[in-house]
């Protein structure tokens, strides 16, 4: 039993025709992951320290145990508990949260770069500590960090296929009911390969173009920070070597 | 309390799986990883080209979708793996992926200095590997390793969905057997995982540390 064209053919819309769902839950699950990102990141910086300390266990606890057990958790176990949420909707919240985690990382990253005088001018100027925050750091911390951040919308793109385990119709779960309706699982399985390859590779390419011209404009001040990074955070090696 | 000291003992011989299947492709994307991770900084350009691609082709595909290739689509060309070795090969060459990019930039932060000195003291290109890079990158790599390892961890519960009885494997049977015990069922999955993950956790941050202690800068 060989590659069979025809068949390829016939049955590449049906997978294809998921590519919104996929896409829709993608970009959901990254604006979570974005929205709820910050906020770990400011609970961390905390000056009430059990909240600090609470928020980094937090952070280690969910980014160490598996987007999929805690998929089955937030979608069998949280009604449990009288929280009961759509498949789309747990899909959206477990992927979102979890890369959250990852996301509050990277704008660490950001904000620790950005020079300590700027925190001391702030309060010179006696500006408030949402204006300090919002007008002063943030516009400086985020714009280096934003090809790390496009890192992430691949990874989670790659990480929808674990939907399928709740029933979300996804590219995998198609191929899936097709195989297993025909008996035959190399083409539908081969297709859906092949669509991941096509969407992220080319964003992949995109996102180190970004990654090498912002370097470009940063690089005057942060010789070393390159070093740190390979050094520190081997995840950030993980994710920036791409493409 | 009770119900959680009932879920335990049904649960524990999914540990058992889950990590045998961490320990096996640890080993083996630990391989690959160097392989691949040398092999893109080969002299020849056509070994650099194929390693590139699979490099690639592992990093741009998710790795469920990597599993189920393996174990439902491969049969088509006569291979045919237990869920078990699929498995481990799945997770070996997909995080062998990632760990080969670790790999490869640890040799490429060693300075320039150092190959030229071996150069310079007549070393062949084995010895110079062996001797005056590799042992330095190492340090460089490690903590790499141990992140990617907590990635292949989260990665070992995929697993489950090709029917190899691991601990999440384990949990979703006890749930579907009685669905009162739903919900202690998934927080005692959780806090598996999470301890098998604490001295990994703990290691990656003694190595960092370790990492930049008595290296001189370049």
């Amino acid at each position: 039993m060989t590659w069979d064209w025809q068949f390829a053919i016939e049955i590449f819309p049906d997978i294809a025709s998921a590519i919104w769902l996929v896409i829709g839950v993608t970009f959901g699950a990254y604006l979570v992951s974005l929205t709820f990102g910050l906020i770990l990141t400011f609970l961390r910086r905390s000056s009430f320290k059990p909240l600090a300390f609470l928020t980094y266990w937090f952070i280690e606890f969910v980014r160490s145990t598996p987007p999929l057990v805690q998929l089955f958790f937030v979608y069998f176990a949280l009604p449990a508990i009288g929280i009961t949420l759509n498949k789309y909707l747990a899909g959206i919240l477990t992927l979102g949260i979890h890369y959250a985690t990852y996301v509050s990382e990277v704008y660490r990253s950001g904000i620790d770069a950005v020079p300590k005088g700027q925190w001391e001018a702030s309060r010179a100027m006696n500006f408030t500590k949402i204006h300090t925050w919002f007008r002063v750091i943030l516009p400086q911390a985020i714009p280096p960090v934003i090809p790390m951040l496009g890192n992430y919308l691949l990874v989670l793109f790659k990480e929808t296929p674990i939907l399928m385990a709740i029933g979300v119709g996804e590219f995998l779960q198609e191929a899936q009911l097709i195989g297993a309706a025909n008996f035959r699982y190399l083409e539908p399985i081969t297709i859906v390969g092949l669509l991941f390859l096509l969407l992220s590779y080319p964003s992949a390419i995109l996102i180190n173009k970004l990654e090498k011209r912002s370097k470009l404009g940063y690089s005057a001040n942060k010789k070393q920070k390159g070093m740190s990074v390979v050094g520190t955070d081997g995840e950030a090696v993980k994710q920036s070597a791409g493409g | 309390m009770d119900t959680y000291k009932e879920i335990i003992p049904l649960i524990l011989p999914g540990l058992t799986i889950t990590l045998k299947v961490l320990v096996a492709s640890v080993a083996l994307a630990i391989s690959v990883a160097f392989v691949a991770g040398l092999a893109r900084l080969s002299r020849f350009a056509l070994v650099r080209k194929i390693t590139a691609v699979y490099v690639e082709l592992f990093r741009g595909t998710s790795l469920l979708v990597q599993l189920f290739w393996i174990f439902f689509a491969l049969p088509a060309f006569g291979i045919q793996f237990s869920p078990f070795l699929a498995s481990v090969v799945a997770l070996g060459l997909n995080y062998g992926a990632y760990g080969s990019e670790v790999v490869r930039s640890a040799i490429l932060a060693i300075p320039n200095g150092q190959t030229e000195a071996s150069i310079a003291l007549n070393m062949t290109r084995w010895q110079r590997m062996r001797l005056v890079i590799l042992p330095q990158a190492l340090r460089i790599m490690l903590p790499g390793f141990g992140n990617n390892a907590i990635e292949l961890l989260k990665g070992t519960s995929l697993v489950s969905l090709i029917t190899l009885t691991d601990l999440t494997y384990k949990g979703l049977i006890i749930q579907n057997n009685n669905l009162s015990y739903t919900f202690p069922v998934f927080v005692v999955l959780l806090l598996f995982y999470f301890i098998i993950a604490l001295p990994l956790i703990f290691g990656v941050r003694k190595l960092e540390k370790n990492a930049s202690r008595g290296v001189a800068k370049a």
